[in-house]
């Protein structure tokens, strides 16, 4: 009885699917016959991955909310690609930010035949999965990942939308080296891609202005106990600590500082910069400098900030605007080239002008944003503030950087542009 | 010098969680000659009940002193009624097995209860509150926290305490005499399955506090953070001569030292720069003060494996431990 049962419901798929396949020939001789029948809906899988779990798991959610609500207004958007309705779905995938696990997770992926991921978090598991994703010939763009060896294989769908650590080190070291005027430097890092990528790339900005930096120290991805690190580099009595990791093995690295009584200015990367820091250091947090490879989430536009927390309940941590307009990206070329086929609308992609939550987003050659921003931020009273945007090595104070490009949207007709003046 | 006392304090206090922990190892294997490696992870459980707990209080604000009694009041039960059921179902059926079936039956032990924890807690780090008002106290030049010192002096506390129960109770002679010929000891009237059954729960009591000590000292808490623990701390037991307690005492407390010390010097001890014929060979690398570190502070784990290697090499009975050819 059970078995005929199942054979029944087979064959009855089965026929649908036949059916299905059967359809899309026929399609422009059904539409240009009756115009008014529902035209055929296609289903384009998009994948996300970041860890979902792990000591970094509320920042893989946060990216993955991001990339989430671009799909929904997608949906809701009614986007047709190729004559049929697109109904976008979105196939999220936890990498616990592990290179293996990522790789594996890669190529699950790829099995799925989604067109086009947005991911992954870490630079760890970006790299190593980028190889399956460009033999896939798939486009990836990452909203966090910032090593920037990611874009220097050569793959050709492979993009990011936040600032590469060559970037963004120079830019927290020097604004390290001009605000603390340090001169002794201790560097330490987590032994990962990221961690060890971002603090070589702060420690070749520092001694560049000629400030000392002590032998590199070392801890892992996991290390709760900093201690004898830092009562060492107590001993030398280092004016900063640049700390190359993310925000779950920072804030025990903090916390234990203040305690041993290290008094130099700890500075982070954007791994580490995250309003955790608070709950993880406590107060130990205050005083932290540190940097993000993008505008911050607060400084995203509003309504991407409403919508996000309309939907989530919850204000985004990091990297969310950046997953947001990955997401959209792809969409975006996806509406360009009329179709979901990666062949078909990477070359698009490439060269899309567009304008997002973060900003305006274009490529250079190599799949980096171009112009791409770092935002300096300090921990005071608990919460992260933003004080210094440095752009194309310009640095401008946050105040006015908003001054200068808030007026910008409401000024959009230059009618209105003098009237906005007088009020101020 | 100051340096040196401040690692000093910080591998005493390690040392001392160590000690803890490796007393649980010892005291099972003294009495039934298993090498329980499930222990860790009754370490883990400890920190995690008790930060859960805390966690609650705290945003409760009641005060941080009260909650963290609360917290480990709640965690120690917890830990009795595991270690109890690991002795009373995966174990003692076990007990007239060959060696290596309980041995095995540990390390499963383990992972379940690791995955267990993993379910019930998430895979996520858990931050202890921040309650405790930071106290740090200056000693010959180091810098003491409260914390430390309250760990440093409860370890202390609880190992006499344990000696006491050992050397001086019905208890103890009941559990000596069971380590020494259980056959024996069960003609004579003593109820061998109670007193190991016994062991346990003291193992695993001691083992709570000392998860709430380690969570309370660095501030988070995983269920990962057991396995770790687990094997440093029977590292420690077997540097100490596994079965021997002051042994694991004196073990726990060299190991901790030795790992802080280890972390905090071997990348100067390593850096080739700092040897003249060497470092001319270097040549760029080590101009205008330049590092050349061949082992840096991130062989800090590996330290108390060295130990265990060295020790199973030159004294396979540990430093306190009496050469019993049937035993080891």
């Amino acid at each position: 009885m059970n078995k005929s049962k199942l054979a029944l419901t087979l064959l009855a798929v089965a026929t649908g699917l036949i059916g299905c396949g059967k359809e899309e020939p026929k399609k422009p001789a059904v539409t240009q016959a009756a115009p008014p029948a529902p035209p055929p809906s296609i289903e384009i899988k998009i994948g996300h991955v970041g860890p979902l779990t792990g000591q970094i798991a509320h920042l893989g959610k946060d990216n993955e909310n991001g990339a989430r609500l671009a799909i929904d207004e997608a949906n809701a958007a009614n986007i047709k690609i190729d004559g049929k309705d697109a109904k976008f779905v979105l196939v999220a995938e936890d990498d616990q930010a592990d290179p293996k696990v990522g790789t594996t997770v890669a190529q699950k992926l790829v099995d799925a035949k989604v067109a086009g991921i947005v991911g992954h978090l870490n630079s760890g598991t970006s790299i190593p999965a980028s190889d399956i994703y460009n033999k896939a010939n798939l486009p990836v763009i990452s909203g966090s990942a910032t090593n920037p060896k990611l874009t220097e294989q050569g793959f050709k769908g492979q993009f990011r939308v936040v600032a590469r650590d060559d970037q963004q080190g120079p830019a927290v070291a020097n604004y390290l080296a001009t605000a603390a005027k340090p001169k002794l430097v201790a560097i330490i890092d987590d032994a990962t891609a990221y961690g060890e990528g971002l603090a070589n790339e702060v420690e070749k900005s520092l001694k560049a202005v000629n400030i000392k930096v002590l032998p590199r120290e070392k801890g892992t991805d996991k290390t709760s106990d900093w201690k004898a690190i830092l009562t060492k580099l107590k001993g030398r009595n280092p004016d900063a600590v640049f700390y190359g990791g993310m925000d779950a093995t920072g804030g025990p690295l903090l916390k234990q500082g203040r305690e041993l009584g290290v008094k130099a200015v700890f500075s982070f990367g954007d791994g580490a910069c995250t309003d955790d820091m608070t709950k993880l250091a406590g107060a130990a947090a205050d005083g932290l400098l540190c940097s993000q490879a993008g505008l911050p989430p607060q400084a995203a536009n509003k309504k991407f900030l409403d919508a996000y927390k309309k939907k989530f309940n919850v204000d985004p941590i990091l990297y969310a605007p950046f997953t947001y307009d990955a997401a959209n990206l792809l969409i975006a070329a996806m509406k360009k080239a009329n179709s979901a086929d990666p062949a078909k609308y990477l070359p698009e992609l490439a060269k899309l002008d567009y304008q997002g939550a973060t900003g305006k987003i274009a490529f250079d050659d190599k799949g980096d944003r171009k112009g791409a921003e770092i935002t300096i931020f300090t921990m005071k009273d608990g919460k992260l503030s933003p004080i210094a945007i440095i752009k194309g090595g310009q640095t401008v104070s946050y105040e006015d950087y908003v001054k200068a490009s808030a007026p910008a949207p409401a000024a959009g007709p230059a009618k209105d542009a003098p009237k906005a003046e007088m009020k101020k | 010098m100051d340096i040196f006392v401040q690692q000093l304090v910080n591998g005493l206090t390690l040392g001392a969680v160590y000690a803890i922990v490796a007393l649980g190892y010892t005291m099972v294997y003294g009495i039934i000659q298993l090498i329980n490696f499930a222990h860790g992870e009754v370490v883990m459980i400890g920190a995690m009940v008790a930060f859960t707990v805390i966690n609650a209080l705290a945003a409760a604000g009641m005060p941080p002193l009260l909650v963290v009694l609360i917290g480990t009041g709640c965690a120690i039960p917890v830990c009795m009624l595991v270690g109890y059921s690991m002795e009373r179902f995966a174990y003692r059926p076990l007990r007239g097995a060959p060696r290596l079936a309980p041995l095995i039956t540990a390390i499963g032990v383990s992972i379940i209860l690791q995955h267990l924890a993993m379910l019930v807690w998430s895979r996520n780090v858990m931050a202890f509150p921040q309650i405790i008002p930071l106290t740090t106290y200056s000693f010959a030049g180091a810098t003491i926290t409260g914390v430390q010192i309250v760990i440093l002096s409860l370890c202390f506390a609880m190992m006499a305490g344990l000696a006491l129960l050992v050397y001086r109770t019905r208890l103890g002679t009941a559990m000596r005499a069971t380590a020494q010929n259980p056959q024996v000891a069960r003609l004579m009237g003593v109820d061998v399955n109670r007193v190991i059954a016994t062991t346990f729960v003291i193992g695993a009591s001691l083992a709570a506090v000392a998860g709430v000590m380690v969570g309370t000292y660095y501030g988070v808490a995983q269920y990962t953070m057991g396995s770790i623990l687990g094997l440093k701390a029977f590292a420690a037991a077997v540097l100490g001569g596994i079965g021997n307690i002051p042994g694991a005492m004196v073990g726990g407390l060299l190991l901790g030292v030795v790992e802080a010390l280890g972390a905090g010097y071997i990348g100067d001890l390593t850096d080739l720069c700092r040897y003249g014929p060497l470092a001319s060979a270097l040549g760029e690398r080590c101009a205008d003060g330049g590092h050349f570190v061949l082992f840096g502070s991130n062989y800090q784990d590996v330290f108390a494996f060295v130990v265990l290697i060295l020790v199973l090499v030159l004294r396979p009975s540990g430093l306190l431990g009496e050469r019993v050819g049937d035993r080891a």
